[in-house]
C-alpha cells in the first residue's frame, strides 16, 4: 500500500500507519537515552553530589521525586494538548496519544507521593500532610484515575476519545483552581507549616543530578508512551488495510526467527 | 430563545413535582448523612461545633453527586434527550435551564435544611447566615460541574462510582471556600474572601460548563 504522498510536511505523521513505524524506531532510541541518562543521573545523585547539610542523606530522595513530580504535572499539560488538538483537528492518532499518556502520568504521580512519603517520616515527622503540595498532587491523581476509569468503561472508541478529551479538558481548567485552593486553604488553616520550598541553595552538582534524572524521565516517558500507542493504534486500525500487511510483516519475522 | 428555556424549565420542575418523591430521598440522604457524624465521632458538643461547618458541606455535596444521575438519566432512556439535541435551540440554552431546575430541586431544598442540622451540630447561630450564603453559591457550582461529568457518563455501566471519582475532585475547590466561609466568620477573619471566590467560581462555571456538559451530552449520544 502506498503512502499518501502530502509533501514533506510533518503533518503526514498524523496519519496512523504513517506513525506507527516512526513510534517503532523512535522508541529504542529514547529508551536507550533514557538509560544512559538516568545511570548518569543516579551517579550523581548518589555518589558524587555531597551529603545536605541540614537534611543528612535523606534529601538523596528529590533525585527521584523533583522529576516524578513535574512530569506527572507536565504529562497531564500534554494529555491535555492532544485531547485539545483531537477534540478541534478530529484527528484519531491525538486521541490515541493522550490515552497512551495516562498511566505513565498516574505512575508518576504515585511515584511522587510515595517518594515524598518516604522522605517525609524521617524529616516531617509523618507519611503525609496536609500540605498544598501532597494535596494537590493526590487530586491530580485522582484526575488522572478518573480520566483513565471513562476512557476504559466506555465500549465504543469514538465515544471513548472524545469523552476523555472533556475530561481531559476539564481538569486542565481546574487545575490551576485546585492548586491554588488548596494552597489558600493551607494557608488560612494552619499558617505556614512545612514546605518543601525553603530548600538552601543547592549545590551545582545537586542540581545537576535532578536535572539528569528530569531529562530521563523525559525519555522515558517518550519510549514507554512510543511502545503503548502503537499496539493502540493496531487494535483501532484493525480493520484497514496496511495493518493486516504490517501483522503479516511481523509474522514473517517472527516465522524466520523462530 | 428564552421561550425554550422557560419551558425546558417548567418541564424539568414539573416532572420533578410529580416525582417530589426523589427530592424528599435526597433530603432525607442529607440530614442521614450529618446525623452518622456524632455517632461516628462522638457527641462531645465542642467537638462537634468544630467540624459542623465542613460535615454540612460535606453531607450537601454528597447529597448533590448522589443525585446528579437524575439530571439526563430519564431523558436520555424515553429519547427526549435525543430529541433536544436536534432541535435548533442551542444546547447550552437548554442545559443551563435543565441544570437549573435540577438545583432547584435538589440543591435549594438542601440550602433550607441546613440550618435546622446546624442546630444540630450546635454551630453557633452568627455562623448560619454565611452558612446559608455559601450553599447558595456554591451548590450551583456543584451542579453545574457535575452536570458535565453526568453527560459524560449518561448510560455507562457502574456509572454512579465513575461520576464520583470525576467530580469529586473538581468539587474539592468549593468544599474549601464553602466549609472555609463558615469557619471564618466564626473565627473573627469575615468570610467575605471566601464568598467573593465563591461568587467567581459561579460565575466561571456558568460560564464554561454549560458549554462543556452541551459537548458531553453529543459525544454520549452520537
Amino acid at each position: 500500500m502506498s503512502r499518501p504522498d502530502r509533501g514533506p510536511s510533518i503533518l503526514r505523521f498524523a496519519a496512523p500507519q504513517n506513525f506507527y513505524p516512526l513510534a517503532g524506531r523512535l522508541a529504542p532510541w529514547f529508551a536507550g537515552l533514557a538509560v544512559v541518562l538516568t545511570l548518569v543521573g543516579l551517579w550523581l545523585g548518589f555518589v558524587v553530589a555531597p551529603t545536605d547539610a541540614t537534611q543528612g542523606e535523606v534529601y538523596r530522595v528529590i533525585f527521584i521525586h523533583v522529576p516524578a513530580a513535574w512530569m506527572s504535572m507536565f504529562i497531564y499539560l500534554v494529555m491535555a494538548f492532544w485531547s485539545a488538538v483531537g477534540l478541534v483537528m478530529n484527528t484519531r492518532l491525538s486521541f490515541l496519544m493522550s490515552q497512551a499518556l495516562a498511566p505513565t502520568g498516574a505512575m508518576f504521580c504515585v511515584v511522587a507521593l510515595w517518594t515524598g512519603a518516604l522522605w517525609g517520616k524521617p524529616t516531617w515527622g509523618a507519611y503525609w500532610v496536609w500540605d498544598a503540595r501532597l494535596t494537590s498532587q493526590a487530586l491530580l491523581l485522582f484526575l488522572y484515575l478518573g480520566f483513565i476509569a471513562l476512557t476504559r468503561a466506555i465500549e465504543d472508541p469514538r465515544r471513548a476519545d472524545r469523552a476523555g478529551a472533556i475530561i481531559a479538558l476539564v481538569g486542565a481548567v481546574n487545575v490551576p483552581v485546585i492548586y491554588f485552593s488548596v494552597k489558600w486553604w493551607n494557608t488560612l488553616h494552619q499558617g505556614a507549616s512545612v514546605s518543601l520550598t525553603k530548600a538552601p541553595s543547592m549545590a551545582t552538582t545537586m542540581l545537576a543530578g535532578m536535572l539528569v534524572m528530569a531529562i530521563a524521565s523525559w525519555a522515558y516517558t517518550l519510549a514507554v508512551v512510543l511502545w503503548r500507542v502503537r499496539p493502540m493504534i493496531l487494535e483501532r486500525e484493525r480493520h484497514t488495510e496496511w495493518v493486516g500487511a504490517e501483522l503479516m510483516r511481523e509474522a514473517l519475522r517472527q516465522g524466520g526467527r523462530a | 430563545m428564552l421561550s425554550t428555556f422557560f419551558a425546558v424549565l417548567r418541564r424539568d420542575l414539573l416532572l420533578a413535582w410529580r416525582g417530589r418523591a426523589d427530592v424528599l430521598v435526597t433530603l432525607a440522604f442529607f440530614v442521614i448523612v450529618v446525623c452518622l457524624f456524632p455517632f461516628g465521632v462522638g457527641a462531645e458538643p465542642n467537638q462537634l461545633r468544630a467540624i459542623a461547618p465542613g460535615v454540612l458541606w460535606v453531607a450537601a455535596l454528597l447529597a448533590c453527586l448522589l443525585s446528579l444521575h437524575r439530571l439526563f438519566a430519564q431523558d436520555h432512556v424515553d429519547g427526549t434527550l435525543e430529541q433536544l439535541l436536534l432541535s435548533s435551540e442551542p444546547a447550552v440554552l437548554w442545559v443551563t435551564a435543565k441544570v437549573l431546575a435540577f438545583w432547584l430541586t435538589t440543591g435549594l431544598p438542601v440550602v433550607a435544611v441546613a440550618p435546622v442540622l446546624a442546630l444540630l451540630l450546635d454551630l453557633e447561630q452568627g455562623g448560619l447566615p454565611v452558612l446559608v450564603i455559601s450553599l447558595l453559591l456554591g451548590t450551583p457550582i456543584l451542579a453545574l460541574l457535575g452536570a458535565v461529568g453526568a453527560a459524560l457518563t449518561l448510560g455507562l455501566r457502574g456509572g454512579g462510582m465513575l461520576l464520583a471519582l470525576l467530580v469529586l475532585p473538581l468539587f474539592v475547590p468549593v468544599l474549601i471556600f464553602g466549609a472555609g466561609a463558615v469557619e471564618a466568620e466564626l473565627s473573627g477573619t469575615g468570610a467575605a474572601a471566601h464568598l467573593l471566590l465563591l461568587g467567581g467560581g459561579l460565575a466561571g462555571a456558568l460560564a464554561l460548563a454549560p458549554w462543556g456538559c452541551a459537548a458531553a451530552l453529543r459525544v454520549s449520544t452520537e
